[in-house]
């Protein structure tokens, strides 16, 4: 019976790829792809080669800007977080930044990098920063004021104070803005590759519509754009399990 | 025998409420783990029963039998002769404070069960009990804005409004400090001696028990069982200082196996 | 939590305008030192804008925008709330489709525009259909929590008093998962907004994506470049505050801690 129960989601996904495959099948003109078109088109990028070569291109872009932002983003959040007047002066242009779409910047990308890589770096980069300043920004102002007192209480040194009770009590939340913030690069680096790289996913689906109307290749890409996106989130998720950081979720 | 029956302030009538061999067992991931073991209770019409014992010991998942939120593994739970199957309006719950809903008014929270009266009715009552809980400034409050000892007395209202038969109430005073707890026992009992429900009410704290049942159930630890019944033969007022109360608050502490002396 | 002492209230004027012409001051210089020709100065941008609010570009643009967002986003709220309140409600049927949700979800709307090509055309269709998949899914997995958020105890007080099941939803499930909806609702705004400027750069040739685009390709305007950005950051930010203006009426702000 739990069996059957555990099958469900994977009936209903055959369910709807069987209607999808039927619908395709009654209009032959139609140009959109069917399933099993879907699966050739992602065989025959592993065969020429393409999948490996494209993914590794989209991630690799994704690892740098995510990086990059986690690295100046969240130091530079908690700092901003923890001094009241610093919050007080930054907050406001922050919040006029944050909603500007990360393509709203390709053509300043454009301008100071030109077409390649490092525009797609720099827009990830921004992307990312700024929810991940705000992550450090929150995480700072929700260690509860009783962690520092008794930190102060103890006779712990500024240093001491910020590796034993800051950093534990911050980490939970920054891990969860960092895996919502990944999903979010992700979004981002496909939109960044339609449009202004040579290579990777996002710029797949672009190119096998541009050259050729190739739907089949457009799907596939969509489809392990959605696999390896699901992947990352799920790695980032595990690393919340580990058990020195999940004193934070068990709070109920 | 007969006269001091006669005379105590408890007149012991019909039996509202019977368990009956109750016996309840959770499965948890493989493991059971009895809870309950062969409950036999009766609790007479109008009459004050208080439920105590040790933390986790499994007073509350007694209490929820009664109230039809969960199923027994064995065994019934009877009101007025018929078998408990589900929740219902005739034997309302009071949780703690939690219980409130936050989205509405204090008059709303009291309006909630109303549904089926006309409005005027509705309104009636809901001043009636507003100024029974005694929160007739606070109508158009939210819960956020009232204290802990102010939202149980919403619950309380709420509960009434529908006028059941039985109340349930599961460590209601729980949540508030010791001296709202005096005052909310007192309100408590003030409002059982006007309407006169049958209630069922558990704690932890034996002095709350002895200060305002008729009747105390002790229950063992897990898995629980029914120790002893006490009488508390005193009548209302009762004076907490007076030498009867301290020998049956501390007969019961004995019971549970807890010294009086710290 | 600052060592210094609480700041007094007309700091909270000081220190944000400090800041800001601090900014506006920096980057006036690196335009000067860099001696760029083509990256804008702020009072260029300044100028851009008068210049594009005279041509009355600038209004068409907004509300093009916004049109779009505002069918994109209200289609996403009117099937995604229904459908997010039976996945939480249901744990079967969440337990079924959740996977095809886990996998749908972490594809950009910018890589459906070829599908939204093929069922929609080039146009506002098109550019509709992307607003309602990026906020589609951030509504329905915010229902669905909302609704399993639920503390038993309201739910069996309701039971309690006789509720039938539909009673239930609506006066006890619905209301206790409304913050949590509303905070759906939120997000899934920013995300329509952030969609929509998207979706404007490649399938449409009106709003404000299209105007940072064609700022650049026709004529190198980056000073309306940067000036159509501001603006796209200033009506994010008014969407965003608007919101949690709805987050602060009574009946739902119990639901809500100090929020940042």
């Amino acid at each position: 019976m739990k069996l059957l129960v555990r099958l469900r989601p994977i009936v209903f996904i055959a369910g709807l790829l069987a209607a999808w495959e039927i619908a395709v099948e009654r209009h032959p003109n139609y140009i959109l792809p069917g399933p099993w078109a879907v699966v050739g088109g992602i065989a025959d990028l592993l065969h020429h080669g393409f999948l490996f070569k494209y993914v590794v291109a989209s991630l690799f872009r994704v690892t740098w800007g995510f990086c990059l932002a986690a690295i100046v983003g969240i130091p530079l959040g908690l700092m901003i977080g923890w001094h009241r007047r610093s919050e007080m002066a930054l907050n406001p242009m922050v919040q006029v930044f944050r909603p500007i779409s990360p393509l709203a910047w390709i053509p300043i990308a454009i301008l100071w990098f030109g077409v390649g890589d490092a525009a797609a770096i720099f827009l990830i980069f921004l992307g990312c920063f700024f929810p991940l300043l705000l992550t450090g920004i929150n995480a700072v102002r929700n260690v509860p004021a009783v962690y520092i007192h008794a930190g102060r209480n103890f006779g712990l040194s500024p240093a001491q104070l910020v590796y034993n009770v800051l950093y534990p009590a911050v980490v939970p939340q920054l891990l969860i803005g960092l895996r919502i913030t990944l999903g979010v690069a992700w979004l981002v680096v496909v939109a960044a590759e339609m449009i202004a790289v040579d290579s990777g996913l996002g710029f797949l689906i672009v190119d096998a519509r541009n050259a050729g109307n190739r739907y089949d290749l457009v799907l596939a890409g969509m489809v392990i754009i959605g696999i390896i996106g699901l992947l990352l989130d799920t790695a980032m998720r595990s690393l919340e399990k580990v058990k020195s950081f999940r004193w934070a979720y068990s709070e109920e | 025998m007969a006269v001091e029956q006669a005379l105590s302030s408890q007149v012991a009538t019909s039996t509202k409420l019977r368990v009956e061999n109750l016996n309840m067992v959770f499965a948890h991931d493989g493991k059971s783990t009895p809870v309950l073991e062969n409950i036999n209770l009766e609790v007479s019409t109008g009459e004050f029963v208080c439920v105590v014992g040790p933390s986790g010991c499994g007073k509350s998942t007694l209490l929820n039998l009664m109230g039809g939120f969960l199923s027994p593994t064995s065994g019934a739970v009877r009101i007025d002769g018929e078998v408990v199957h589900g929740p219902d309006p005739r034997r309302i719950f009071v949780f703690q404070e939690r219980g409130v809903f936050p989205w509405l008014t204090v008059a709303g929270n009291i309006a909630f069960g109303l549904f089926k009266l006309a409005p005027e009715e509705s309104r009636k009552r809901i001043a009636h009990y507003i100024k029974m809980v005694g929160l007739q400034e606070f109508e158009e409050a939210y819960p956020s804005e009232l204290s802990g000892g102010m939202k149980q007395r919403v619950e309380v209202a709420r509960a009434l409004a529908v006028n059941p038969d039985t109340l349930y109430l599961d460590e209601p005073f729980g949540a508030l400090d010791s001296i709202t707890r005096h005052v909310m026992r007192a309100e408590l009992l003030r409002i059982w001696q006007t309407e006169r429900k049958t209630v069922v009410f558990v704690t932890h704290d034996i002095d709350e028990a002895v200060q305002l049942a008729d009747r105390v159930v002790v229950m063992s630890a897990r898995p629980a069982m029914i120790q002893e019944i006490v009488d508390i033969d005193i009548s209302h007022p009762r004076d907490i200082s007076s030498p009867r109360y301290l020998q049956l608050r501390d007969g019961i502490l004995q019971q549970i196996g807890l010294a009086h002396k710290i | 939590m600052s060592v210094l002492a609480e700041p007094s209230k007309w700091e909270k004027f000081l220190w944000p305008v400090l800041a800001f012409a601090a900014f506006l001051s920096l980057w006036h210089y690196s335009v000067i030192w860099s001696g760029t020709k083509v990256f804008p100065a702020p009072v260029q941008v300044e100028r851009g804008m008068l210049e594009l609010f005279h041509k009355n570009i600038l209004w068409q643009d907004i509300g093009s925008s916004l049109l779009r967002v505002a069918i994109g986003f209200g289609a996403a709220t009117l099937v995604g709330i229904p459908l997010g309140l039976t996945f939480g409600w249901y744990a079967g049927v969440n337990q079924v489709v959740n996977p095809v949700m886990q996998i749908l979800r972490p594809i950009s709307p910018i890589a459906w525009i070829p599908v939204a090509i093929i069922f929609f055309g080039v146009g506002d269709n098109a550019a509709i259909f992307l607003i309602f998949m990026g906020a589609f899914f951030p509504i329905v997995v915010a229902c669905g929590n909302g609704v399993s958020n639920v503390p038993v105890v309201y739910r069996r007080a309701g039971r309690n008093f006789g509720l039938a099941p539909t009673q239930l939803l609506a006066r006890v499930i619905f209301p206790a998962a409304l913050p949590q909806i509303i905070v759906g609702l939120r997000l899934a705004l920013g995300i329509a907004w952030l969609v929509v400027v998207a979706a404007e750069m490649v399938a449409v040739d009106s709003g404000l994506g299209y105007l940072v685009i064609d700022s650049r390709n026709s004529g190198k305007r980056y000073d309306l470049v940067v000036a159509a950005m501001v603006m796209i950051g200033v009506i994010g930010l008014i969407l965003d505050l608007c919101f949690r203006r709805l987050e602060r009426i009574k009946s739902v702000r119990w639901g809500f801690r100090d929020e940042f």
